[in-house]
């Protein structure tokens, strides 16, 4: 009997003492992890879509509460107008979620550009998602009023080859970001035009 | 057992070389050997959590009741790779990147909870150490051998840099996961002729 008390309470302690120490270097880390994250993951596609702003997209960003959590929106400039503003979505796809960057042009009403940024698909084929610029072109000027869905399923998008299910992962993405913007189309506005000028 | 803190050391770095004389460990020296840098990050984290784990399990060796010895190991060991996970996620985010799965996956490494069970609860605190350091440098100094051979052959690169010229064909079979074996079983090899001598 002793010795089964002796081992819940060294167990306990053991516990409760590495999940104290865990939780205390979690909250010293986070934001520093968020920053990396910004910069190796979404950092880089961001950059590739606002190719030729007159900002940095990185630099000028904000946060808005979708449902639970704060999403980072990026902002990029053109012809001095904020034109376009970027955020991350995900789907699952074959291995996994896929995240992706979804920027949205906010005059024409239309998808501005789509990079993959994190995934676990199969390498060589649906892996190839992350480079294969012809695939991610065909969202690029496509209205938001499209039902952004694969050929298979009745819609515009070329699937790539052998990958039907990360180009599908890739739509709904798309089609998640939309919903994201229209649900949030004010509240994204307002933050949008302090960036003028 | 009459040996000196300085033996306790050496013997990690020929005598019981992992994962070359204790052939323990093997997940992450075949998966994350491709290249130089991949196996020095690898080997100084598992160093970091095996002689943390060796300290504190020596020190507590006295007061976990032996049946639950193992699960208490177990959180120890758990506890320091999540630090190790953080702080790399927080300051080295694209050798994470690289490193990915293989790091929380240093839990399940037998070295390290080999040498808790079969060393630091057996031995006081400053030759656990020693183990620990010496047990993990070798690990560090072996994932740096094969992966200095399959980066240099696979690729024709040492840490990036070229090394046999342009005109140089790399082995892509080196860097792919049959390469690792071959390898691992050419170093074993040579290691048992000298050995022998």
């Amino acid at each position: 009997m002793r010795e089964m008390v002796k081992m819940v309470i060294v167990l306990t302690v053991l516990s409760g003492l590495s999940g104290g120490l865990l939780a205390a270097l979690h909250d010293t880390t986070k934001d520093r992890i968020e920053n990396q994250v910004l910069k190796f993951v979404q950092g880089p596609a961001v950059e590739k879509i606002m190719k030729g702003s007159e900002n940095e997209p990185v630099a000028d960003r904000f946060s808005v509460k979708v449902g639970e959590e704060e999403k980072n929106f990026f902002v990029g400039i053109f012809d001095e107008n904020p034109k376009s503003v970027a955020f991350e979505t995900s789907a699952s796809g074959y291995g996994g979620d896929v995240g992706v960057i979804v920027a949205i042009d906010m005059e024409n009403n239309e998808i501005f550009g789509v990079e993959v940024t994190t995934h676990n698909e199969t390498p060589g084929i649906g892996a190839t998602v992350e480079t294969d610029e012809e695939f991610k072109k065909q969202f690029k000027g496509m209205n938001l009023d499209n039902a952004f869905e694969v050929k298979n399923d009745d819609g515009d998008i070329n699937a790539i080859a052998g990958a039907t299910v990360t180009s599908r992962a890739v739509c709904k993405a798309v089609q998640r970001a939309v919903e994201i913007y229209r649900d949030n189309k004010s509240q994204i506005n307002d933050q949008v035009k302090t960036f003028t000028g | 057992m009459a040996k000196t803190i300085g033996q306790e050391f050496v013997k990690g770095l020929w005598e019981e070389i992992p994962p070359f004389r204790l052939v323990l460990g093997l997940c992450p020296t075949l998966a994350v050997t491709k290249a130089v840098e991949n196996g020095i990050g690898m080997g100084l984290a598992t160093t970091f959590v095996l002689v943390c784990a060796n300290f504190l399990v020596s020190i507590l060796g006295g007061i976990i009741p032996s049946k639950i010895r193992i699960a208490c190991f177990i959180i120890i060991i758990a506890t320091f790779v999540t630090v190790v996970e953080l702080v790399m996620q927080a300051y080295t985010y694209e050798l994470f990147q690289e490193l990915g799965i293989f790091i929380p996956l240093i839990v399940v490494n037998c070295i390290v909870l080999g040498r808790s069970e079969a060393f630091a609860s057996k031995n006081g605190v400053l030759p656990s150490l020693a183990d620990g350091l010496g047990i993990g440098i070798g690990f560090t100094l072996s994932l740096t051998a094969i992966s200095a051979v399959r980066e240099g052959l696979g690729n024709g690169t040492l840490l990036g840099h070229s090394i046999f010229g342009p005109s140089f064909e790399p082995f892509a079979i080196m860097v792919e996961a049959p390469g690792a074996f071959i390898c691992l079983g050419l170093l074993l090899c040579i290691m048992n002729i000298i050995s022998k001598k």
